[in-house]
């Protein structure tokens, strides 16, 4: 029995600023201690708050330390777990309030959100199936397998209106029902989508580092409504942290025999394998994931015929989301009802946000379908740093859009997303404010969707290059007026012919930065100026004369020797020389220098 | 896994465990002072004694937590328990084997044990 845990998140975000080395300074100072048979140290997986990581937090007070360094773990093991007094000055600020401790749940950053699929994430240890057990895991699947038939399963996902969280939102009980056809007389497959692959999103990644039996148990859920006694996880291999945690999971629960022969003695078989993916892109979408799977070069085929009736190997196939799986035990034993009651009209539960870009608090977030924009990006994520401006917020990566700072009050769920010419996808939210440049943003994603084209169909091949080449001709300064009209045409073609959703989505960031930010474009092309000051072509840095004081403190620092001036006397830039790099600026100590 | 029994089993035992992560709000608190002088006079003992006893009672809304100094020295091991509804408790003098009496008569039975509480001392 111990008294007290500490819980290290060991999640990639806060394992990369080194919570490993963390969690066995903790060990290594309790063992010194004599603490060791009272306070035992928990990896877990994320919690949510990455801006803030290392985090480590102690239970049974619930103390919140943030950016945790090596040096502190003495002091926190002396104080606290000792002597019984929470190091203040290294709590996270919010949770201190007079010199009283706040709960957790009443800082802004938790306040609003509910978790559902992050239940588990910085609750328990992740390689331990019994704590796992502990709340109630694999209780849903004994549930299933005693108590109800296939039929009803499939029923309580269709009453829930649980829609599919990586990106479509296709409803899940209905997708279960299609490929429900003729159970035990067909080879079917249960797989699970982890190739999470747009850029900022990580709630795949955190939920199978975190709380990877929850998957494990929806996919088993999953092949009882189907009918299917095989299943695939297919996770990309840049996630070791995740790919080791499922695989330990997997192991685990066959040990248990919640996976394997006769489950719950109830003659129902189920096994799961992992398949690891090479990093494309495209492999998230559906019809390439299973070729990959059954050893092809990754590339989609056309639909129909649809997974769920001729899928991986040619059998009917179910595919979802890490983040729909972990959804579903919930809604098993707590129901149907209550999971419809979260959300609104058409979109129910909750969804979760990896926040990043220009926002305070990056991290996870989980909240109920129907937030605003503004609440998440306010109150949430605490807002834009350094006092600038919200621009616009991209959701839906390379497949999505922008949402404008006019549309901030926007209830997020599937349908308003698209009706504002954005998509839910994965749950990226990054976050723009006033120095970024629309026109560059959409070069970005644009660069990312060129790259990761497979080439199989020449809408999506050709045509988003041709595209990027456009989008270059403006940035660069030699964009025509024309061009808007040529991208808008090639935008609609492209999405009326490509083979797969990557193409048909791909020129989405264009089209709604030209929807909301046309001006944008109108000054790179007409008055060759970019308004953020990001694309280097339409920048020139001036010295004011005026200013400058000749501390040829820009002189030096200038990497390419454009700057020239003698002491005392008003420097000057050579234009053919400069590289634009804006290190003058930041040196200057007078704000003599600009670029416009 | 051959029965849902069986997996009760396992939750049953790990809840006590785990139940430490949960602190409600409203749920019964035991804070043990554990300054150098609650240490010094055998607070250690206490803390997990109690810790242990709440375990094997299922007692898992009480938190067992720790605090410093509360400043009247020659009481310690002092141990203070909170309970909704009623007026602090503050036992002094304490040891491993009191607490039992403490977790079973207070905790469980709700009725504070007169005579280890500070008032019964002076």
């Amino acid at each position: 029995m111990y008294r007290s845990h500490v819980m290290v998140c060991g999640g990639t975000g806060c394992t990369s600023s080194g919570s490993d080395k963390i969690a066995e300074a903790f060990e290594n100072q309790i063992r010194t201690d004599g603490l060791d048979q009272e306070v035992k140290v928990i990896r877990t997986g994320c919690f949510g708050l990455c801006a803030l990581g290392p985090i480590v937090v102690i239970y049974p007070e619930g103390s919140f330390y943030s950016r945790v360094k090596e040096e502190d773990v003495a002091e926190i093991v002396n104080e606290h777990l000792l002597k019984g007094r929470p190091v203040t000055r290294l709590l996270y600020d919010e949770t201190v309030e007079n010199g009283q401790l706040k709960s957790l749940d009443d800082t802004a950053f938790y306040r609003k959100q509910k978790r559902v699929a992050l239940r588990n994430c910085g609750v328990i240890n992740p390689e331990n199936i019994e704590e796992y057990i502990a709340f109630d895991g694999y209780a849903a699947l004994g549930k299933v397998l005693t108590e109800m038939t296939p039929d009803q399963v499939i029923q309580c996902m269709l009453d829930s209106g649980l829609r599919g969280r990586g990106g479509g939102g296709f409803p899940t009980g209905l997708k279960w029902k299609f490929a429900s056809g003729n159970r035990g007389k067909v080879k079917k497959y249960v797989c699970c989508n982890a190739d999470e692959g747009d850029p900022g999103a990580f709630m795949d990644r955190s939920v199978l580092e975190g709380d990877p039996h929850s998957v494990i148990e929806a996919m088993a859920i999953a092949a009882y409504a189907i009918g299917a006694d095989q299943g695939y996880v297919y996770v990309r291999a840049e996630y070791p942290i995740a790919v080791h945690r499922l695989q330990v999971a997997i192991d685990q629960a066959r040990e248990y025999g919640l996976l394997g022969q006769n489950i719950f003695d109830t003659g129902f078989n189920f096994d799961l394998e992992i398949k690891l993916g090479a990093g494309a892109f495209v492999c998230g979408e559906e019809t390439a994931l299973m070729t990959s799977i059954e050893g092809n070069r990754g590339e989609p085929r056309p639909r129909p015929p649809f997974p769920a009736v001729k899928g991986l190997f040619g059998q009917p196939t179910i595919l979802n989301n890490v983040e729909t799986y972990a959804n579903i035990p919930p809604i098993i034993l707590k129901g149907a009802d209550w999971f419809a009651s979260m959300g609104t009209e058409k979109s129910k539960g909750t969804k979760v946000f990896a926040l990043g870009g220009k926002i305070k608090n990056t991290g996870l977030v989980e909240v109920p379908m129907g937030t605003t924009l503004r609440e998440i990006i306010e109150e949430i994520g605490g807002g834009i740093p350094n006092g600038k401006k919200f621009k616009a917020a991209q959701t839906g990566g390379p497949s999505g859009g922008c949402i404008p700072a006019s549309l901030i009050d926007t209830p997020i769920d599937y349908d308003n997303l698209v009706a504002i010419g954005s998509m839910m996808g994965s749950g990226g939210l990054i976050v723009m404010d006033e120095d970024t440049c629309m026109v560059d943003i959409a070069k970005f994603f644009l660069e990312f969707t060129v790259d990761e084209s497979c080439g199989k169909c020449t809408p999506c091949r050709v045509g988003t290059k041709r595209l990027l080449e456009l989008l270059n001709k403006i940035t660069d300064g030699k964009g025509t007026m024309e061009d808007l009209a040529r991208i808008e045409e090639l935008a609609a073609f492209i999405k009326a012919n490509s083979l797969c959703g990557l193409g048909q989505t791909a020129p989405n960031p264009v089209l709604s930065t030209l929807r909301y930010f046309r001006d944008e474009y109108i000054e790179h092309i007409q008055n060759k100026r970019c308004p953020a000051g990001v694309c280097k072509a339409l920048l020139s840095y001036k010295i004011d004369p005026t200013k400058c004081r000749g501390c040829t403190l820009c002189a030096r620092t200038c990497p390419a020797g454009a700057i020239s001036g003698s002491v005392k006397n008003p420097h000057s830039i050579d234009v053919l020389k400069c590289i634009k790099c804006g290190a003058c600026i930041e040196k200057c100590k007078f704000g003599a220098i600009s670029k416009g | 896994m051959k029965s849902l029994q069986e997996l009760a089993a396992i939750r049953d035992k790990m809840r006590q465990t785990v139940s430490t992560r949960e602190a409600a709000h409203d749920s019964t608190r035991v804070v043990v002072g554990m300054a150098t002088c609650g240490i010094a006079a055998g607070a250690r003992p206490v803390l997990n004694a109690f810790t242990e006893e709440v375990a094997a009672a299922g007692l898992t809304d009480v938190l067992v937590t720790q605090t410093g100094c509360i400043g009247i020295c020659q009481y310690e091991p002092v141990v203070e328990v909170y309970m909704p509804g009623q007026a602090k408790t503050t036992y002094v003098k304490m040891t491993p084997d009191k607490v039992k009496r403490v977790v079973q008569q207070h905790l469980k039975g709700g009725n504070p044990v007169a005579e280890y509480t500070i008032g019964a001392a002076r």
